[in-house]
């Protein structure tokens, strides 16, 4: 049962705070996203000076970054994910523990960016394990790191914390831990996880459909 | 085996060609570690196995390709010019010398002439490079020592107010994709020379609270002191260039052998390096970031006026003579040189980068063999790599 | 330093060790040094050692890869010929033009830059053929001289397939170790992982149109 805003406001005026359980508990998971120090090229430089005094990431709740995947929440894929590394990044993503996130920062990380026809190039990170963000760019600015994850925040909180859009743990079928490629003879094995990333059908609109 | 025993072993020719094996004191197993790719110190993704016997390193392996992206597969499908902007992405952190590499190169192999107001703006925008690169190797160095991000923070505030110059001048921060073949892309208006003479007023300011904070500091001291010792016939031999090679002793700068661009017009020292270990380094890049100082100012002082780029110069269908071309640079990290072979066509035939950071990792072995697995992230650190530029 | 000056040293000190130039048409005017592979570490040695020359810096160690060529080419050739005169069959040898196929085997190739710290001069290119690109690919390594060709050589292997004799410790660098391809070589083919394609042109399109005409096989089963 919610209540109304004009109510809040005035009971706040009187010193008595009201609010659900989900807006509380979802407060609490947003303002604290502490992110795994995991830089892979370029975007790691911009990820790091954002977290400098110019463009503070601090101020959001991002205050330390953990190296150790055990204690970090949100894993910023910033920069090309190789074939090579593939099987590290996936493997790093099962031992975070959940509530676990990702934001697939730069061109590279959704979709193998301008190192697209590369042998060793991994076509997104998405093939692999879930994403929750991603911000095109190469690299992408500070500030554009700072609104992702300000999305990320207003993606949290508008989770419920019960029926169809409940976050992963609280759900018993949800997949926690993805399974982790092999190195294959030419390629990965499998090239990717067919569960976590339908290929994406195509529809060509055709020139016809462009000139009626 | 001590570490002096093992210097005097490696003091022959037959000695250099693979570092010593050392043998473990006492009868246990060695502890092999796998420091990497995930690590908090690495300087990307970089991973070193290490055999250790209690504290000392017995054998180091570096294995590396975790950031291959075939970057010379790709300019073999691209037209020269397409190339460019791939040069950004090599050495991430100095997206201008490597652009400015390259363009030399190109310039080799087909003889074209570059404006001197071009060629003044490459050396302001290459000198700049240094700056920023310097101060964020040392911060980056002093972070991983354990002071926890301070240092940092002050040498990404020197390097933000460079990064405002490039993004006023060439539209971007890092990946600026501003140098091209025969001169540079768009000119400098006499506001941003105004800007970047402010800037560089304030950079000896900068210097000095750097090295107050920092050079008499006791932790510092004791613990880069003595360790990563790198003796320069071994370094001529492995390969090793930049400020590694000075700090080794060996009076062996680019800018001042080959002079390339202008860079005989401009008098500057070049500092060397008594007792060749991480602590030497450290300081030469201090003292590098002076000279480029007075550098960055004579240039602001004497640029005339012109145009940016060669006249006669084709943009579309360029298509050098068949034939081939080695040049290099004095980048800040060491030698970075590019081998274009052309066989007349609009693509190159074969592109290769000659990376100073992969070259300069020979000799991380012999540097770490006997010291304590602590000194290894140091002396890892004192060799300032860039995995974009190991592994291309 | 002329290329032909080294040459003149080189054959001076060590004789019949085959040293031919390569000449650069391009602009750069850096001539090369070509070296037999059975003399290369010898000559090389004498290359860091002399005192005129003392090239003691390893810059630069690479490979190009030159695949085999089909040159087509006219060939006058006698052939015997039968022709019907005036009801009387008669043959004759005439001169016949004839456009004939050969292929010409291609190789590898590993090209060093070296300079000298010493005398502060440079470069000099040398480069070693192999003798065909399939089964016969060995070189000399030249780690024993300058070690900096440890890494290099490493990467000239992983990306080309050139096995280099006397090198201490040769496995891939870049790519990992199952890895069955030399990915630089001119006839590698990419692994098919292009199943998403929005802008794609050339051989993508031709991938991608089949994988698109694949996935639309299977939702319409699957509906």
């Amino acid at each position: 049962m919610a209540v109304e805003e004009g109510l809040k406001i005035e009971l706040g005026k009187q010193g008595v705070f009201v609010t659900t359980i989900e807006e509380l508990y979802n407060w609490g998971r947003r303002s604290s996203i502490w992110p795994m120090q995991f830089g892979l090229a370029c975007c790691a430089i911009e990820m790091i000076a954002t977290t400098m005094a110019r463009y503070d990431l601090a101020r959001f709740g991002a205050e330390v970054f953990r190296p150790s995947p055990r204690q970090a929440d949100l894993m910023i894929i910033s920069g090309t994910v190789t074939k090579k590394m593939a099987p590290q990044v996936v493997r790093l993503y099962n031992q975070m523990a959940e509530p676990k996130y990702v934001i697939a920062m730069g061109a590279c990380a959704i979709s193998g960016g301008p190192f697209k026809q590369g042998y060793n190039v991994l076509k997104g990170i998405d093939r692999y394990i879930p994403v929750d963000v991603h911000i095109p760019g190469c690299p992408p600015r500070p500030e554009a790191l700072l609104h992702a994850f300000m999305t990320l925040q207003k993606k949290i909180d508008a989770q419920p914390l019960t029926g169809e859009g409940r976050p992963r743990f609280l759900d018993a079928q949800a997949q926690g831990e993805f399974p982790v490629p092999e190195f294959g003879e030419h390629d990965l094995e499998p090239s990717s996880n067919k569960g976590v990333w339908p290929v994406p059908v195509v529809i060509s609109a055709g020139t016809k459909g462009l000139r009626d | 085996m001590t570490v002096g025993a093992f210097i005097q072993e490696t003091n022959k020719p037959e000695g250099w060609n693979r570092p010593p094996v050392m043998k473990p004191d006492g009868d246990g197993e060695l502890l092999e570690v796998a420091m990497g790719p995930h690590h908090p110190s690495t300087h990307g993704v970089f991973r070193m196995d290490v055999s250790l016997d209690g504290e000392k390193v017995i054998r180091l392996k570096p294995v590396f390709g975790y950031l291959h992206r075939n970057h010379e597969k790709l300019a073999e499908g691209m037209s020269y010019l397409g190339s460019m902007p791939f040069t950004d992405r090599l050495d991430y952190i100095c997206s201008l010398t490597n652009n400015w590499a390259y363009a030399l190169a190109v310039e080799k192999l087909t003889g074209q002439e570059v404006p001197e107001r071009a060629e003044y703006l490459r050396v302001i925008l290459g000198e700049l490079t240094r700056v920023q690169n310097h101060a964020s190797s040392i911060g980056f160095l002093i972070q991983e020592m354990g002071a926890s991000g301070t240092p940092l923070m002050y040498a990404f505030k020197a390097r933000e107010k460079i990064l405002d110059l490039f993004e006023g001048l060439t539209g971007a921060r890092m990946m600026c994709n501003y140098m091209r073949f025969g001169g540079c892309r768009v000119d400098a208006s006499p506001a941003w020379l105004d800007d970047t003479r402010k800037v560089v007023a304030g950079l000896p300011g900068f210097i000095d609270e750097f090295e107050r904070l920092l050079t008499g500091n006791e932790i510092l001291m004791a613990r880069c002191q003595g360790v990563g010792i790198l003796r320069p016939e071994l370094a001529v031999n492995a390969g090793v260039t930049g400020p590694m090679l000075r700090a080794s002793g060996v009076n062996y700068d680019i800018r001042k052998v080959d002079s390339y661009g202008i860079y005989n017009r401009f008098p500057f020292r070049v500092p060397l390096g008594d007792h060749w270990d991480v602590y030497d380094r450290f300081m030469i890049r201090l003292l590098e970031v002076r000279e480029s100082i007075k550098i960055l100012e004579q240039a602001l002082k004497e640029i005339p006026a012109g145009p940016v780029m060669d006249a006669k110069v084709k943009i579309r269908g360029f298509r050098p003579k068949p034939g081939e071309a080695y040049g290099r640079i004095e980048a800040p990290k060491g030698e970075l040189g590019f081998y274009l072979i052309s066989d007349g066509g609009p693509n190159p035939y074969r592109y290769r980068v000659r990376p100073p950071s992969l070259i300069n990792l020979t000799i991380l072995e012999d540097m770490c063999l006997g010291q304590n697995v602590a000194d290894v992230v140091l002396i890892f650190g004192s060799v300032d790599i860039v995995l974009g530029e190991v592994d291309r | 330093m002329t290329a032909e000056g080294i040459k003149m040293m080189i054959d001076a000190a060590l004789p019949g060790s085959g040293v031919e130039i390569v000449t650069n048409p391009s602009v750069s005017g850096q001539h090369s040094l070509r070296l037999d592979p059975s003399h290369a570490v010898a000559v090389a040695k004498f290359l860091r050692d002399d005192e005129g020359l003392s090239l003691d810096f390893l810059s630069n160690a690479t490979g190009v890869d030159w695949p085999d060529k089909e040159i087509t080419e006219k060939v006058k050739v006698k052939r015997p010929v039968t022709k019907t005169v005036d009801g009387v069959e008669q043959t004759a040898e005439e001169t016949v033009e004839e456009t004939r196929k050969r292929v010409e085997p291609g190789c590898l190739e590993a090209v060093y830059h070296l300079y000298s710290v010493a005398r502060k001069h440079g470069p000099v290119v040398i480069r070693m053929r192999t003798v065909n690109r399939t089964d016969q690919v060995e070189l000399p390594s030249l780690t024993s001289v300058w070690r900096s060709a440890e890494f290099q050589e490493r990467e000239i292997f992983d990306l080309y397939g050139i096995v280099f004799k006397g090198h201490p410790d040769l496995r891939r660098l870049l790519m990992w170790d199952g890895f069955k391809d030399h990915p630089m070589r001119r006839d590698y083919v990419d692994p098919d992982d292009f199943e998403y394609e929005p802008t794609a042109h050339d051989e993508v399109l031709k991938r991608a149109e089949a994988h698109r005409a694949a996935s639309q096989e299977g939702r319409a089963a699957g509906q």
